[in-house]
């Protein structure tokens, strides 16, 4: 029996720019780009192929110096037509052009029954090389999960609460048997339960609700309770010393089509959103995917910003840019690089979304608005002014703010004893986004993980 | 608009790196990101989009509900002149002989505090902060009207400088800094600002016969020596000079009493207290929690066999006198000076009406006790803040071994 678990704490940006529930499936992109930057805790990325190689999907495109076995393969076949490298060479991305018709590396085919007879060594092995494996993201630290270690736990979060995140009842659906072969292969990693997070309101998809073997927990509240990082608070947390892996139910059903059909298979719905979309809905498309050719003709203005991912955690990619690996999701904004004349006092009614209920704020009396949103800081970076407000945000038993001046005081005890395995940036993005006094709380917190990391 | 930005936007060379105002760019930048909201955007990876609320407008929101006071205040200036000198005087000749008297003193504060602010800006190379805003405002509400003016003047710079910049400015600063400015004259020029100075009377002015401009702390505390009952003394108060009810409880609570110029009305404390819950700037634990505690110990002292006049007064009346609320609204929920924990809230509170009624009672030498009680619960707020943060550390530890 799963766990049931409410939370009153934190806060959800309406936005509007909310996908459609239709789903289109454009031609191939024309590039897809792999990048080592959207993996924590690599070492050295080390390119596996140069500039004019043919790949099929599947084909390895780098690894870690210090991690050699998991390969990180290329999304489609096609040649690779760029490697692109920053300081001290440091490799930054590479990108393949894709073929129209995709050719796949063969892989070994298992039936249902010859996964449930496969030992665990075997199906790492399969996983590592096909490039699959990098969707298992471990906890303390969210970097790429280690071969070597056995999880206590396995965590998947089976909904998405960030601001105009996709619904997965429409990105997963039908998706059962290749999700449950995916489940098969999890349990067999870890000592413990495979966990699987959804919540209570929504409706629940079927691939979650039928999944067998597995622990199905039940969530009520409001973001960030859609955080993996979160939930594996409530449900059975992380001290130090433990280890956990978290994945997103994608992963876990290519996992399953590698097992079933032999083959790594990158292709995923996303969801293109924001206010700047002309028609937001959802994609049919490639992880990595440039999204050039899902922006043209269809964005209201052209001083935008196109955002891999969501509005908290993404990226700024530019128009040209490529989806990272991870998401799910492109956001399309308003810059806001402009001055506002009194902004600091201006009332602004309801047109810009608050946590806070500060004199000329008022959206706290139209809770159902979706906003248009910029992209502007909306005042300066200061000293730690105001208290309280992170916790209001953070549905866990964590001080947010020691948590932050411990990191910045660089006492790496005090943030061992303040809940850093607890954390990535996700789980702490809200408060980023709620701060008087505009502190980057997510570039803190991996400072945080990297500095622990190294001691 | 479009002119002002643009001679912004013409003379921002000249402070920036290399330009010949150079040293000056902070000053400037304070006074720009006065009249424009930054044109900043959101960094390339993380939260894309911020929040509108920003330190100046949680500033401002504390100043606005500070206005009530400060309207009241003034007026109650001018009645409490009136009422002195046994005049009649409509409501605008009461509000104008108290804006007389209150405008210098906001001048002085906020001209002093800022000018210090904006040369440590400078000298220091960091943008201005918005934590003066409030602090000025504050100063003038906790001073006396007839406070000689460079008194202010120095309180103010000593209390910046050496209240907050030596810590490291705004967001760094041990204890309240308006009310170290307080503290500061009342142990620099005691006889300027306890006893009977809260009322403005001009020189050679001849008062009412009969006159006492004993405050009603004084008042109680003097019903020790005499063993009268407080709340006969504060009934009958007034009614030699024609001041009669001047200290009834309906009265105390509404404000009309001497006292400094912002703090004497409950009423408007409690509308203050109002706007700051109700948009969440101020912590409504820390300011149930001195009204509370503040209450109940007063009802501990009651219920002692045998204690003093003070001590039998009924304990409502400690919420009213005094700076009680003022300090409790506007003082203690100084966000910086406070505990940072919401627990440690609660204790912090209530440790400070304990406190204040507890020096009010037993040190009637200096009967308000809000300014001590405050003070030094600000140096023990990071004590309270350890104890619930090891808490906090302790359930993880304890989790980790089950």
């Amino acid at each position: 029996m799963g766990k049931f678990i409410r939370e009153k704490r934190g806060f959800t940006i309406k936005l509007a720019g909310k996908a459609a529930a239709t789903i289109k499936e454009p031609e191939m992109p024309e590039t897809v780009a792999l990048k080592p930057t959207d993996f924590q805790g690599l070492y050295l990325a080390k390119a596996l192929v140069k500039e004019g190689d043919a790949v099929k999907a599947g084909t390895p495109l780098f690894h870690d110096k210090r991690q050699e076995a998991v390969l990180f393969t290329s999304p489609v076949s096609g040649e690779v037509v760029e490697v692109k490298r920053g300081e001290k060479r440091k490799l930054l991305e590479i990108k393949v052009l894709a073929d129209r018709q995709v050719e796949y590396e063969a892989f070994k085919k298992y039936s249902v029954s010859d996964i449930m007879a496969m030992n665990a060594t075997e199906a790492k092995e399969q996983l590592m090389r096909s490039g699959v494996w990098t969707n298992l993201v471990q906890r303390p630290f969210g970097i790429v999960a280690d071969p070597a270690a056995t999880p206590k736990a396995i965590h998947i979060s089976a909904f998405d609460t960030h601001p105009l995140a996709p619904d997965y009842n429409i990105l997963f659906k039908g998706q059962e048997a290749h999700f449950q072969a995916g489940i098969e292969v999890l349990k067999k990693l870890t000592s413990g339960a495979v966990h699987v997070n959804v919540h209570n309101a929504h409706e629940i998809p079927g691939t979650f609700s039928q999944a067998k073997g597995v622990e199905l927990n039940k969530f009520a509240g409001t973001h960030p309770i859609g955080c993996v990082g979160v939930q594996i608070h409530h449900i059975d947390p992380i001290n130090k010393g433990d280890i956990v892996w978290t994945i997103n139910p994608a992963g876990v059903i290519q996992i399953g089509k590698l097992f079933l059909n032999g083959v790594y298979d990158a292709t995923r719905l996303i969801a293109v959103t924001g206010s700047e979309v002309k028609n937001p809905q959802y994609y049919k498309t490639v992880t990595g995917a440039s999204v050039k050719r899902m922006l043209e003709n269809n964005l209201h203005s052209d001083h935008v910003r196109v955002i891999s991912g969501n509005v908290l955690t993404g990226e700024n990619i530019g128009r040209e840019g490529h989806l990272g690996f991870f998401d799910h999701q492109l956001t399309v904004l308003p810059e806001g690089d402009h001055h506002e004349f009194l902004g600091w006092i201006k009332p602004a009614g309801d047109r810009k979304p608050s946590f806070s209920r500060a004199i000329g704020l008022l959206n706290f009396l139209s809770p159902n608005k979706e906003y248009k949103v910029d992209t502007n800081t909306h005042g300066e970076p200061r000293a730690f002014v105001q208290s309280g407000v992170f916790e209001k945000v953070t549905p866990m038993d964590i001080l947010p703010t020691h948590l932050l001046k411990s990191i910045l005081a660089q006492d790496i005890d005090e943030m061992e004893a303040l809940g850093i395995y607890e954390v990535i940036e996700e789980d702490l993005a809200l408060c980023e986004f709620v701060d008087v006094s505009k502190h980057n709380v997510q570039e803190i917190i991996r400072e945080g993980i990297e500095l622990i990391r190294e001691s | 608009m479009e002119f002002l930005r643009k001679s912004l936007d013409k003379a921002k060379h000249n402070f920036e790196k290399g330009g010949k105002l150079e040293k000056y760019y902070y000053a400037f930048e304070a006074l720009e990101t006065f009249l424009f909201a930054p044109n900043t955007t959101t960094g390339k990876k993380g939260a894309q989009i911020r929040d509108a609320v920003d330190l100046k407008r949680l500033m401002m929101t504390v100043i606005i509900a500070m206005v009530p006071c400060l309207l009241f205040g003034m007026w109650n200036v001018g009645h409490q002149h009136f009422l002195a000198l046994g005049q009649a005087a409509s409501f605008a000749d009461k509000f104008w002989i108290g804006l007389l008297k209150t405008v210098p003193i906001i001048v002085v504060s906020y001209g002093v505090g800022l000018g210090i602010e904006f040369v440590f800006a400078i000298l220091r190379k960091h943008p201005v902060n918005e934590g003066y805003l409030v602090t000025g405002m504050l100063i003038p509400l906790i001073m006396p009207a007839d406070i000689p003016l460079w008194q202010v003047a120095v309180a103010t710079a000593f209390a910046v400088i050496i209240g907050k910049e030596a810590f490291g400015g705004t967001g760094m600063n041990v204890v309240n800094i308006a009310l170290t400015a307080r503290a500061f004259l009342y142990f620099a020029y005691p006889t300027d600002i306890s006893g009977e100075v809260w009322t403005y009377i001009p020189d050679k002015t001849a008062v009412v016969a009969g006159y006492s401009g004993a405050t009603p702390l004084a008042v109680a505390a003097s019903a020790i020596e005499t063993k009268a009952n407080v709340v006969s003394q504060f009934n009958q108060f007034g009614a030699t000079w024609g001041a009669e009810g001047i200290y009834s409880f309906s009265s105390l609570f509404l404000g009309t009493q001497p006292g400094c110029i912002g703090e004497t009305s409950t009423l408007m404390c409690l509308i203050g207290a109002f706007i700051l819950v109700v948009t969440g700037v101020g912590s409504w634990r820390i300011i149930a929690g001195v009204f509370g505690g503040a209450y109940v110990m007063g009802l501990v002292l009651n219920l002692i066999p045998g204690g003093n006049a003070f001590m039998q007064m009924p304990a409502y009346y400690h919420l009213v006198i005094g700076g009680l609320a003022f300090g409790a609204v506007f003082m203690a929920t100084d966000p910086v000076t406070a505990t940072q924990t919401e627990t440690g809230k609660w204790f912090y509170g209530i440790l400070i009406g304990v406190l204040t009624v507890l020096i009010r009672v037993f040190n009637p030498a200096y009967p308000e006790g809000i300014m001590l009680a405050i003070l030094l619960m600000n140096v023990f707020a990071p004590l309270i803040d350890y104890f619930v943060v090891s808490a906090n550390k302790k359930r993880r530890l304890q989790r980790a071994t089950v």
